[in-house]
C-alpha cells in the first residue's frame, strides 16, 4: 500500500492490530490526542459558561448603576461573615481538588480518595451554608415575588446606623437587587450541586482505580470545572456582600 | 466513473454489501444508541427536514390568510401563534440541526478523522435538541392559555418584553418557549464544542489548518460563534423563567426592571445568530462552486480570513435592529457603521466566488445551480441589509415587510438554497445513491421562481407600507394583488419541496449508483466508499495540500507544487 491509500472497506480490524490501553478510545489516534481533545473540549465549555454567567454580571452591573442606593441597602442585610466563611471553604476546596488531580497524576489511589472525598465535604459544607443564608432571606422577607417586604428599608438598618432609610420608591428597588442576588447565587449553587454530585460518580471510579492508570483526563478536567465555579464565586462575593462596606 | 483513476492501492473493497436482513425493531434501537458521526448526522437532517415540513405549513397558512383582504382563514390568536412558532422553527429546529447535521456527516470525514471528538456528547447534543423541538410544540397541548384553547407561544420569534412577561402572556406558552430554546441551545453548544475540539486536534497528517477545506474552516468559526452567543441568551431566557414564575422583576418596568434590556439581550444573541445560520452555506459554496467549475478556489487565504472577519464584525452590530428603539446619535452612528462594516468582507467573498467561476470549465448540474443562484440572491440581501443599516432609512422601514423581504431573502434564497445544493451534492456519499437530475432541475426552477415572485414583491409592499405580524388588512390599502402574489410563489415553492422530497424518495429506491466520487471532486470525504464504514478511514489519511485527491489523480501536476 502506497502512502497516498486512504480509501478502505473495513476500518475497524486495521485498528485494532496495534496495542494501546483500555482507555483509548477507538477513534483517537494515540492518548496524547485524546487527552489534548478533551482537555480542550473543556475549555470550550468553561467559555459558554463564562458568557451565561456574563449576561448575568452585565444585567446587575446595569441595575446597580441605577438604583444604587438600593443595592447598597440589599447587600447591607446579608451576613458578611456567611459570604466570608463560604469564600474560605471554596478556596480550600479549590486546594485539595488540585491535589486530587496531583495524586491522579502520580497514580497514588489512596491520597486520590481522600482528597476527592475532603473537596466533597467542603462543596456539601458550603451549600450548607447558603442553605441557612437563603432561609434567613425566607424569614426575614426579602424573597421578591414570594414574601417580600420593604419594611426593613424604609427604616435605618441597626446595624448600619450611618444608611439613611430609602424613600419608598428606592425601597423597592431592594427587590431588583434581591432578584439579582437569587438568580446569581442560585445558578452558582445549581453549578456547585452538579459539581458535588459528579465528583461523587468520579469517586467511585476512582475506587476501582479508573484514574490511577494514567488516565486522568476525567479527574483533571472536572479539576477545571471545579475551579471555575469558585472563581465564580470570587466574583458574586464582593459584587453582591461587599457593596459600600466601609461605610 | 472517476474512481478507476484514484491509486487506492486495491484496498477498496466496491462489490454492493450484501443487504442482510436485520428486524426492524433491532435496526430502530441501532439508530436510537448510535453514537456514529454519520448516523447523527442523518438523524438531524432528518430531523430537520421534519420541522421543516412542519413549519413550511404555518407558513403556507400565513400567506392563505394574508392572500386577499379581510379574510378569515385564520383567527388573529392562530395567526400570532403561527407567525412565533415558523419563525422559532425555522430557526432552532430546522437551520441549526440542519447544518450542524451535515457538518457532524462532513467534517471528521473531510479532515481524515475516524469521528467527532466526543461521540457520546454528540449523541447527547442530538437527543437534546430533538427534546427541545418535542418540548415546544408540546406547548400546543400543554399550553392552556389566555383564549382557553391549546395554545402556542404568540409574541414573536424575539419575545420582547413586556409582551412575553406574565401580565400579558398569562398561559405557560412563553415558558415553554424559553425551555424549549434553553434546552436546543445546550445541544447546539455540545455539537459546537465537538465540531471545535475535532477540527482542532484530530485533522490527519499534513492537514495543517491552511490546507483545511472551507466548509470545514467556516464551521469551525460558526461554533466559535455559538458558543460566544447562545448562552447570554439562556441567562436572560433564565431571568424572563423567574420574573414569570417567581416575581423576579429583572423585565418588569413597573417594578424597576428594564424591558429595553431583554431587547438587548435578544439581539446580543439575535444577530450573531443569523450568522451563525448562514456562515456554513458559505462553506457549502465554497465547496461546490470549484468543484463545478473545475477550478481550484479562487483567494483561499483571503476567504479564511473573510470568515473570521464576519464572525468578529457581527458581535458589534446587534442594535441596529433597535434603531426605532430610540438610542442617542452616537450609538445610531455605531451601529450604522459596524452594520456597513460586515459588507467588506462579505463582499471580499463574492468576489471570490465569481473570481473562481470565472474562466472555469462550468458544469450546470442541480447543485451549482442552486450555488449560482445562492449568489446573486445573497448579493440583494446583502445590499437590502446596507439599506436598513441607514438609520433614517430603517425609522421608515423597521417592522414592515421590508424587512421580512430583507431577511428572507437570505434565509431563503442564500440558506435554503445552499441547503439543497448541499443535500444534492452530499447525498450520494450518504446514501450511494444520485439524486435524479430531471427531477432536481425541476425542483431548482420551480423554487427559483415561486421565491422570486414571493420574496421580490415583498419588498415591495414594504416600501408602500405594510407592516409585518398583521392577520390582516383592509382592501382600501391597495396591498391586494400584490399579497396574491406573495402566496402564489409561497405555494409554488412548496410544491417544489414536495417535488424534492419525492425526489429523495425515488432516488433512495432505484438511483443511480454513485460511486465513490461522482463528481470528480478533491476533498477526503471522496476518497471513501458510499456510504463510508464505520470509523471512515483504515489507515489515517496523509495529506499534502488542500486538495489530496487532485494530488492523487493528478501525479504529474499535484497542487503542493504550488501551495506555499
Ligand atoms: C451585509 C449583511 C447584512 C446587513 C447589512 C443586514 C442588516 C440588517 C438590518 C439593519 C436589519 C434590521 C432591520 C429592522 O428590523 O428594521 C436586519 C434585520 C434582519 N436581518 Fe439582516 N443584514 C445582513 C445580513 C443578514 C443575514 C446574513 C441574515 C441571516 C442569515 C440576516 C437576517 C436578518 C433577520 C432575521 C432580521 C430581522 C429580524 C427580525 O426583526 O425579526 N441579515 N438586517
Ligand atoms: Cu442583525
Amino acid at each position: 500500500m502506497d502512502s497516498h491509500s486512504i480509501a478502505a472497506q473495513t476500518a475497524e480490524p486495521a485498528h485494532l492490530e496495534h496495542e494501546h490501553p483500555a482507555f483509548l478510545r477507538h477513534h483517537f489516534e494515540n492518548v496524547a490526542q485524546q487527552r489534548e481533545a478533551a482537555t480542550f473540549g473543556m475549555w470550550l465549555f468553561l467559555l459558554t459558561e463564562i458568557m451565561f454567567f456574563g449576561g448575568l454580571f452585565c444585567a446587575y452591573l446595569i441595575f446597580r448603576n441605577w438604583y444604587y442606593p438600593a443595592f447598597v441597602a440589599g447587600s447591607h442585610t446579608l451576613h458578611i461573615w456567611a459570604g466570608t466563611l463560604n469564600t474560605t471553604l471554596l478556596i480550600i476546596s479549590s486546594f485539595t481538588m488540585a491535589m486530587a488531580v496531583h495524586a491522579a497524576e502520580v497514580r497514588h489511589r489512596g491520597p486520590l480518595l481522600r482528597w476527592m472525598v475532603l473537596t466533597i465535604v467542603l462543596g456539601c459544607g458550603f451549600l450548607c451554608v447558603k442553605a441557612y443564608e437563603w432561609h434567613d432571606e425566607w424569614v426575614n422577607h426579602h424573597v421578591p415575588g414570594l414574601n417580600f417586604s420593604i419594611q426593613e428599608f424604609t427604616h435605618t438598618n441597626p446595624a448600619y446606623p450611618g444608611d439613611k432609610p430609602l424613600a419608598p420608591d428606592m425601597a423597592e428597588k431592594t427587590q431588583i437587587y434581591y432578584s439579582l442576588y437569587f438568580v446569581m447565587t442560585g445558578m452558582h449553587a445549581l453549578h456547585m450541586i452538579i459539581g458535588v454530585s459528579l465528583l461523587a460518580i468520579l469517586l467511585i471510579r476512582a475506587r476501582g482505580g479508573a484514574f490511577t492508570n494514567g488516565h486522568i483526563a476525567p479527574v483533571e478536567n472536572f479539576g477545571l470545572y471545579w475551579h471555575f465555579v469558585d472563581i465564580v464565586w470570587i466574583f458574586l462575593f464582593p459584587l453582591l456582600y461587599l457593596i459600600s462596606r466601609h461605610q | 466513473m472517476a474512481d478507476q483513476s484514484i491509486p487506492i492501492g486495491g484496498s477498496l473493497d466496491v462489490t454492493p454489501r450484501d443487504h442482510e436482513r436485520v428486524p426492524l425493531l433491532d435496526r430502530l434501537h441501532e439508530w436510537v444508541v448510535t453514537v456514529d458521526h454519520k448516523r447523527l448526522g442523518i438523524l438531524y437532517v432528518l430531523y430537520a427536514l421534519f420541522f421543516m415540513a412542519v413549519a413550511g405549513a404555518e407558513a403556507l397558512s400565513m400567506r392563505i390568510q394574508l392572500a386577499v383582504p379581510n379574510n378569515h382563514f385564520l383567527q388573529p390568536e392562530l395567526y400570532d401563534q403561527f407567525f412565533t412558532m415558523h419563525g422559532t422553527t425555522m430557526v432552532f429546529l430546522v437551520g441549526m440541526p440542519i447544518l450542524f447535521g451535515i457538518a457532524n456527516y462532513i467534517v471528521p470525514l473531510q479532515i481524515g478523522a475516524r469521528d467527532m471528538a466526543f461521540p457520546r456528547l454528540n449523541a447527547f447534543s442530538f437527543w437534546l435538541t430533538a427534546f427541545g423541538g418535542i418540548l415546544l410544540y408540546w406547548s400546543y397541548i400543554g399550553g392552556f392559555g389566555l383564549y382557553g384553547m391549546g395554545n402556542a407561544p404568540d409574541v414573536g420569534w424575539w419575545a420582547y418584553a413586556p409582551l412575553s412577561t406574565k401580565p400579558f402572556s398569562i398561559g405557560p406558552t412563553i415558558d415553554y418557549w424559553a425551555l424549549a430554546l434553553i434546552v436546543s441551545g445546550f445541544g447546539t453548544l455540545g455539537t459546537a464544542i465537538n465540531i471545535i475540539a475535532t477540527t482542532l486536534s484530530m485533522r490527519c497528517k499534513g492537514m495543517t489548518l491552511l490546507r483545511m477545506p472551507l466548509f470545514v474552516w467556516l464551521m469551525l468559526v460558526v461554533s466559535a460563534l455559538t458558543l460566544i452567543t447562545i448562552t447570554p441568551l439562556t441567562a436572560a431566557q433564565v431571568m424572563l423563567l423567574l420574573d414569570r414564575n417567581l416575581g423576579a422583576h429583572f423585565f418588569d418596568a413597573q417594578a424597576g426592571g428594564s424591558a429595553l434590556l431583554w431587547i438587548h439581550f435578544f439581539w446580543i444573541f439575535g444577530h450573531p445568530e443569523v450568522y451563525v445560520l448562514v456562515l456554513p452555506v458559505f462553506g457549502v459554496a465554497s465547496e461546490i462552486i470549484p468543484v463545478f467549475s473545475r477550478k481550484a478556489i479562487f483567494g483561499y487565504p483571503a476567504m479564511v480570513a473573510a470568515s473570521v472577519g464576519i464572525a468578529f464584525v457581527s458581535l458589534g452590530v446587534w442594535a441596529h435592529h433597535m434603531f426605532t428603539v430610540g438610542m442617542t446619535s452616537v450609538s445610531n452612528t455605531f451601529f450604522v457603521l459596524s452594520t456597513m462594516l460586515v459588507g467588506i468582507p462579505t463582499g471580499i467573498k463574492i468576489f471570490n466566488w465569481l473570481a473562481t467561476i470565472w474562466g472555469g470549465k462550468v458544469r450546470f448540474q442541480t447543485p451549482m445551480l442552486f450555488c449560482v443562484a445562492f449568489i446573486f440572491q445573497f448579493l440583494i440581501a446583502g445590499l437590502t441589509g446596507i439599506m436598513l443599516a441607514v438609520a433614517p432609512w430603517d425609522w421608515q422601514l423597521h417592522n414592515s415587510y421590508f424587512v421580512i423581504a430583507h431577511f428572507h431573502y437570505v434565509l431563503v434564497g442564500a440558506i435554503v438554497f445552499n441547503i439543497f445544493a448541499a443535500v444534492y451534492y452530499w447525498f450520494p456519499k450518504v446514501t450511494g445513491k444520485m439524486l435524479s437530475e430531471t427531477l432536481g432541475k425541476w425542483h431548482f426552477w420551480l423554487f427559483l421562481i415561486g421565491f422570486h415572485l414571493t420574496f421580490d414583491t415583498m419588498h415591495f409592499v414594504g416600501i408602500m407600507g405594510m407592516p409585518r405580524s398583521i392577520y390582516t388588512y383592509e382592501a382600501n390599502r391597495g396591498w391586494g394583488h400584490l399579497n396574491f402574489i406573495i402566496s402564489v410563489g409561497a405555494f409554488i415553492q412548496g410544491i417544489a419541496v414536495l417535488i424534492f422530497f419525492w425526489n429523495v424518495i425515488v432516488s433512495l429506491r432505484k438511483g443511480k449508483e454513485a460511486g465513490n466520487d461522482p463528481w470528480d471532486a478533491w476533498t477526503l470525504e471522496w476518497a471513501t466508499p458510499s456510504p463510508p464504514p464505520a470509523y471512515n478511514f483504515a489507515s489515517d489519511p496523509v495529506v499534502h495540500s488542500r486538495r489530496p485527491l487532485w494530488d492523487i489523480k493528478h501525479p504529474d501536476d499535484p497542487d503542493w507544487k504550488y501551495e506555499s
